[in-house]
């Protein structure tokens, strides 16, 4: 498994893997909301934490399809499943390669971008926890989607409308505690909700995405 | 004699085709009169005018609506458990029906919505978990849709039955729970069943036995469909061996 887990960081990291460009996509949306709503500092205050989050959530999703379509092109995929790790280990070292390389950098560079939309100073703190409790539910969601989708032609559009009503309860608990957070108020019952679906997902969903996975290379 | 035995496509067709008149006629019925009960022979609410008659349509499309996907979730776990052709076709065959029934919830909801909110549409957490619901339902047709192989796709498609089943029942609590953070809560939703008066009731009654009829009716009639759909690509199929 942790053989996995490099072979899959090595191969995000070098040339043409496109790790930066999960980040990139993440500071152009951030940079594209003023445009769209109007410079005003207190209006981009308010709107910040569910601007962020919404961005991150993209850049999750815009990033989903390398996960198993590279593999299933070059064969490397029916390697895997014929190999004696179960699917489940490969799908979640998968999950958590894809974090690694897309979550954990938005999550380093979202209170950062908090500055480009002047986001009020307690909120930094509670951004970055929202988000270091909820990118690994997107990751093992997005898992999922991309698992069931792997056998497409076109497959992106598709996945998006599968991934995102999956990503509804994630988003709005991680944006609430963004919120709150930025706000002043308690913040600990959507945090404890959002890592709970965390927590939930990771322990259940490999399951799903191993069967869907297995049907498709059959 | 077992439930299984309409597992056998032949014997399904023979069966729902012997009761399916009298299903449909059932629902023609069950519509008619309690449409016509509900909008002229009630009186009108004495705050909401005649409005409320909107609720004849409204409640019974709604509740039709999680039905509708209630029972795609059984048929797809009889599938992957038992793996009934039919019932996976039976789910299929669902989904339209459900969507459609979720649209025109939506749509009487916001027709309602309009004289007696003064708004469209708010995001109120019933009519959010209801749009949800609605794209869970356009994700799960067009899985179907992009799938050429039928097992492949009855398989992939179930799965993401179960998995969508608990995100949308997650979704539901969710988004109460963003809702109160918000606006004042659910004082914009009216909680029909507990606090209507039995004038409304009864003629609501019919109209709900209609929907139910009339969504068994068309899910008979669409699985039917799929069966000889499916019949048909196979006959040709051989032919273009031979």
């Amino acid at each position: 498994m942790i053989a996995l887990l490099a072979r899959d960081l090595r191969l995000a990291v070098r040339a043409g893997g496109g790790f930066g460009l999960g980040l990139a996509f993440f500071l152009i949306v951030t940079v594209m909301v003023p445009f769209g709503v109007g410079p005003e500092t207190a209006l981009l205050a308010r709107i910040a934490p569910g601007v962020l989050w919404i961005g991150a959530l993209l850049a999750c999703l815009l990033s989903l399809d390398r996960i198993f379509a590279l593999d299933r092109e070059d064969g490397s995929l029916d390697l895997l499943a014929t190999a004696p790790l179960p699917m489940e280990g490969i799908v979640t070292v998968k999950a958590l390669a894809h974090w690694i390389t897309t979550g954990l950098p938005l999550v380093i560079a979202a209170p950062l971008l908090g500055v480009l939309l002047s986001l009020p100073a307690p909120g930094y703190l509670w951004l970055f926890a929202s988000l270091v409790a909820g990118t690994p539910a997107l990751s093992v969601i997005g898992t999922f989607g991309a698992a069931l989708t792997v056998g497409l032609k076109r497959g992106g559009l598709l996945m998006s409308l599968l991934v995102l009503p999956l990503y509804v309860p994630t988003l709005i608990f991680g944006a609430e505690a963004a919120r709150r957070g930025a706000e002043g108020l308690a913040v600990q019952t959507p945090l404890l909700m959002l890592g709970g679906i965390s927590a939930g997902a990771l322990a259940l969903l490999p399951f799903a995405s191993a069967a869907v996975l297995r049907i498709n290379l059959r | 004699m077992s439930i299984w035995e309409y597992a056998n496509p032949v014997k399904f067709i023979r069966t729902t085709d012997l009761v399916l008149p009298w299903i449909a006629a059932g629902a023609a019925i069950c519509l008619v009169t309690g449409l016509i009960w509900g909008v002229f022979f009630t009186p009108d609410d004495y705050r909401q005018g005649s409005t409320v008659k909107i609720f004849y349509i409204h409640v019974p499309a709604a509740m039709m609506a999680i039905n509708a996907w209630a029972m795609m979730l059984v048929a797809s776990l009889i599938w992957i458990i038992r793996r009934h052709h039919v019932s996976a076709l039976a789910a299929r065959a669902a989904a339209p029906v459900g969507a459609t029934f979720t649209v025109i919830a939506l749509a009487t909801g916001a027709l309602w919505g309009q004289p007696m909110w003064g708004t469209w549409w708010a995001w109120d957490p019933r009519l959010t978990s209801f749009l949800v619901l609605f794209l869970f339902y356009l994700g799960y047709m067009a899985l179907w849709s992009a799938i050429e192989n039928d097992d492949t796709a009855a398989d992939l498609t179930s799965i993401l039955c179960l998995v969508g089943s608990v995100f949308a029942i997650l979704s539901r609590y969710a988004v109460l729970f963003w809702n109160q953070g918000l606006h004042q809560g659910a004082s914009l939703s009216m909680d029909a069943a507990e606090n209507v008066a039995d004038v409304f009731w009864y003629p609501a009654l019919v109209c709900i036995a209609g929907f139910v009829l009339l969504f068994v009716a068309l899910v008979f009639l669409r699985t039917q469909t799929e069966i000889r759909a499916r019949r048909a690509r196979a006959l040709l199929a051989r032919e273009r061996q031979s």
